[in-house]
């Protein structure tokens, strides 16, 4: 580059190290004089503009807020299907922009990806310019250090005293870590410090990009799954072992950590009285794990807050719920259902519904159920339970007999009864131990009792610990890039008239840097004690030296000649 | 839970909480008070005053050692008498509220942010905290106004609709994740409200001192305009908030994704409470670009602050309320 200057850099009255030209590089070009390449950079400078980041950060907040509002296919798949069913018209409109998957559509990446390729293109050159001038010496003092905004100066007595106040100086000011300058002449030191805040800039951007890496990482090689089991039951970590199943590009879904979990116990307590009467307060599911066919099984407790680990996967516990156990006997005597069957809670306290299908008996028998662990004592209101632990289990069944329909191939669900080839034969409700005789001699159903069962979430994500470290430092160069602040410290002696010698200390900040004042005061403080002898103390002049006075975002009080001295990005 | 020692202990936290709101609303008075009588010293009166002090220590004079501190230089003002009191009935107000929290979380035997409940009493102790942070080393006693009105609304809102006296916690909130996040998100909570009070004000001032500059009728709102510093200053008091404040939300939001992995197998999920805190992060990400960016500082940057805040109350109340996702503490 033969232009020092980053391709795009913030332009800000406030930017010591804001190139003067930046403003005018970006606007002396009109794309239409130029050809392709031209109108490339064009595009490139625009791209890499910081009106541009600000404009595609505000983008990117408002881009995120229809995935606030509307249902999201990952998060809750069903709430989209009734979505679209109840606006019939708006619906399929958002669909077709994605408007259901905010967060995978092609115009949220978009966004995202701009902005992230503005990050780069701004980023990097501005800090590449920053590590050369970091090298580079501290600029000369001004030629009239007064008008820098904080000075301070004192006169002291003899002539000689001026070489020892300059290496005075020069050794304070590198034991407080300043890099230093000093003239040939022993005139002057030049101090400079506050590097670290565009390491913290360049540190903080470049772990966002870091984080955009490690999201991806685990987008493609991660992969999750969701599974319900029931008490006594278990699965292996394979595909078909899952209720859900979802897996990055680059996973092979053949070779998954080969582990597997039985649920040995459920236990859940809640709220028993108040009116939060019925809010869970304790699930626990106690689980036997075998890490590896053939390795030892170990007994493990998994919580809310406390998964599983196995293999470099976790188990989580999501939800519970009740599955009732029914033994269905048919008209010929034979036992064709003996199994307990998943009901999904409707509501807090657990009212539940599902499905049992004995197609092996003859006729086919289906039942739908609400399942209810502590019943109403008056039902009137319909089967609703009152409390989710199981004090008072009942089962409410509506009984089919005919077609269920499994033969015709295409899948059903497990949890609904295609009613149209069935015709209903009664309706019963039952406490654990109580049968029904159903009527015409189809048989019987006992509803023997009920054990709980727990739905867990088996994820792996490989990029985790890497957004973790991203982001440990993308908060630490923020702090850098916040607190850090660059700043100048001049010390100049020289001669007066009569013979004695004139001291100055100055300070300069490009943005506000409350402390700098204080420094600039502990300089001349600590020069003048040096110096002890006979001090005198010359114009105090305050400048944005209080908390008070200091300013953001504003020049220091320079005018004309000084200017080009006072602009920190002058580096010598 | 409910034995009848541990009822007592959170009726002494109420009574803390009750104790406070009354403190508060006696201070707010008194800095109405305070603020009506006040005016900021022009900017030609500052000067007159600085040049007649350098004047008076004269060219030539003993070594003075050169601390110069905030609070020193201030300029006297009228309603200082009525300001010094709410300072001290806001420090009293305060330490009751802080027992009143405590109390609170002994009683629950855990920490006291369960409940939206709870939260609100804490929120509205960090934004004091905040505040009289603030106050021990820069004259802020003219923001007071604007600090303990909001903190009395959310005491308001919290004793009548939020009340809520459970001591346990769904399970999803057990973790002392927990404690981390909550902790910073409440604090931020806090200097988020300290910097938008400083953010209206400079807006109202900087377009009443342009208005002033040429020479229009200032309008209305000058006379919330007077009795506040300089547009430059709120300028630099909002940026210096917000500041401090960025990191510790984007911490907050970092401890939240460590518990949400924790609890639910996956670090981020764009549940609605996340996208907001999202939405929060990038507009003040957008506003300390604004600052630096050419034509967007000032009051564009201003007005990208205030949208930030927003949305951080958004996913306070908003969230809670209307939109359902995993986060489940709002209280039933
Ligand atoms: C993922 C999107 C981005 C986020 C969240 C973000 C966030 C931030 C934050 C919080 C700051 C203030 C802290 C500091 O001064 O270091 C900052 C500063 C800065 N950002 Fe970004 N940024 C993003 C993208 C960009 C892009 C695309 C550019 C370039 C066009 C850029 C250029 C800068 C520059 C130059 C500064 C320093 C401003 C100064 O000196 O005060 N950033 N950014």
């Amino acid at each position: 580059m033969t232009d020092p200057t980053p391709l795009a850099s913030p332009v800000n009255e406030a930017n010591i190290d804001a190139p003067a030209n930046a403003v005018s590089s970006a606007k002396t070009v009109t794309p239409m004089q130029l050809g392709f390449l031209g109108w490339l950079r064009w595009f490139w400078r625009q791209l890499t503009s910081m009106r541009i980041a600000l404009l595609l950060l505000l983008l990117l907040a408002l881009a995120s807020i229809p995935g606030s509002i509307l249902p999201q296919r990952g998060a809750a798949p069903l709430k989209v299907k009734e979505y679209l069913a109840t606006h019939e018209t708006l619906g399929p409109i958002l669909d077709r922009f994605g408007l259901f998957d905010v967060f995978a559509a092609p115009w949220f990446a978009a966004v995202y990806l701009l902005l992230f390729i503005s990050l780069t293109g701004c980023v990097l050159p501005r800090s590449l310019q920053h590590m050369r001038t970091a090298r580079a010496r501290p600029p000369a003092a001004p030629r009239n250090l007064s008008r820098l905004p904080l000075h301070r100066a004192f006169e002291t007595e003899p002539t000689e005293q001026a070489n020892s106040t300059i290496s005075d100086a020069e050794s304070y000011l590198k034991r407080k870590r300043w890099r230093v300058d000093v003239d040939h002449d022993g005139h002057w030191v030049a101090a400079e410090k506050g590097h670290l805040r565009e390491v913290g800039n360049l540190l903080f951007h470049i772990a966002l990009l870091c984080l955009l890496v490690a999201v991806g990482v685990g987008n493609l090689f991660g992969f999750k799954g969701q599974v319900i089991v029931r008490e006594g039951h278990g699965f292996s970590n394979q595909v078909t072992q899952y209720d859900t199943f979802s897996a990055g590009r680059l996973v092979d879904a053949s070779s998954l950590p080969p582990f597997s979990v039985r649920l040995d116990d459920f236990s859940a307590s809640y709220e028993t009285e108040g009116s939060q009467k019925g809010a869970p307060r304790e699930f626990s599911a106690t689980a036997t794990v075998i890490d590896e066919p053939g390795s030892k099984p170990r007994t493990e407790e998994i919580e809310v807050n406390a998964p599983l680990v196995t293999n470099g996967t976790k188990v989580f516990l999501l939800g519970h719920g009740y599955a009732p156990h029914f033994v269905i006997t048919d008209k010929r005597g034979q036992v064709v259902f003996d199994d307990s069957v998943v009901f999904l809670p409707q509501d807090g306290n657990f009212t539940s519904t599902g499905v049992i299908k004995a197609p092996d008996s003859i006729p086919q028998l289906g039942f739908q159920g609400v399942f209810t662990p502590t019943a109403p004592v008056d039902s009137s209101q319909g089967p609703r339970s009152i409390f989710p632990a199981s004090e008072d289990p009942a089962v409410f069944l509506a009984g089919y007999k005919g077609d269920l329909g499994l033969d015709t191939g295409t899948a059903q669900s497990v949890y609904s009864l295609d009613t149209t080839n069935l015709t209903q034969v009664g309706l019963k409700a039952l406490r654990p131990g109580e049968s029904w005789v159903l009527p015409n001699g189809l048989g019987t159903l006992k509803f023997t009792g009920v054990i709980e069962y727990g739905s867990f979430v088996v994820a792996r994500d490989p990029g985790k610990e890497a957004a973790l470290v991203a982001m440990m430092a993308a908060i630490g160069g923020l702090v850098l890039s916040l607190f850090v602040r660059r700043r100048r410290m001049w010390v100049r002696v020289s001669a007066t008239g009569d013979g004695r010698t004139l001291v100055e200390v100055a300070g300069l900040a490009r943005a506000e840097a409350p402390g700098l004042g204080v420094e600039v005061d502990e300089l001349a403080e600590h020069l003048q004690m040096a110096s002890a002898a006979s001090v005198r103390v010359l114009v105090e002049e305050s400048g944005g030296d209080s908390d008070e006075e200091s300013v953001v975002g504003h020049e220091p009080p320079s005018s004309g000649a000084d200017a080009a001295e006072l602009d920190l990005s002058q580096s010598t | 839970m409910n034995v009848s020692g541990s009822q007592t202990l959170v009726q002494y936290s109420n009574a803390l909480v009750y104790a406070a709101m009354i403190a508060y609303a006696a201070a707010m008075v008194a800095f109405a008070a305070s603020f009506a009588a006040r005016r900021e010293p022009t900017a030609a009166a500052v000067e007159a005053e600085a040049t007649q002090r350098s004047q008076s220590v004269g060219a030539v004079a003993t070594i003075s050692p050169p601390t110069v501190h905030a609070k020193t230089d201030r300029v006297s003002q009228p309603g200082d008498r009525a300001a010094n009191i709410a300072m001290s009935l806001t420090w009293l107000a305060t330490l009751s509220l802080l027992g009143g929290v405590v109390l609170r979380g002994v009683w629950a035997g855990r920490a006291p942010w369960g409940n939206m409940y709870e939260f609100s009493i804490t929120a509205a102790l960090a934004v004091s905290v905040v505040f009289l942070t603030m106050s021990v080393r820069t004259d802020v006693r003219w923001l007071g106004l604007f600090i303990v009105a909001p903190v009395l609304l959310t005491l308001g809102l919290a004793v009548t609709v939020l009340y809520n006296d459970t001591a346990q916690l769904v399970p999803a909130l057990k973790s002392y994740w927990l404690l981390i996040h909550v902790s910073a998100a409440v604090i931020s909570g806090g200097a988020f409200t300290v910097g938008a009070a400083f953010t209206t004000l400079y807006l109202i001032k900087s377009r009443v001192e342009d208005r002033e500059a040429a020479g229009v009728d200032p309008g209305r709102w000058s006379g919330v305009a007077q009795r506040v510093p300089s547009a430059t200053r709120l300028d630099t008091l909002a940026y210096r908030t917000f500041v401090f404040v960025f990191p510790l939300w984007t911490f907050a939001v970092v401890a939240g994704a460590i518990w949400a992995e924790n609890a639910w197998g996956r670090y981020w999920g764009w549940d609605p409470k996340e996208t907001w805190a999202f939405i929060t992060w990038v507009v003040f990400a957008g506003y300390l670009h604004a600052r630096a960016t050419a034509g967007w500082s000032g009051r564009r940057a201003a007005i990208i602050a205030l949208v930030g805040f927003g949305c951080f109350l958004f996913n306070y109340f908003g969230v809670n309320i209307w939109i359902t996702g995993l986060h489940s503490y709002a209280g039933r």
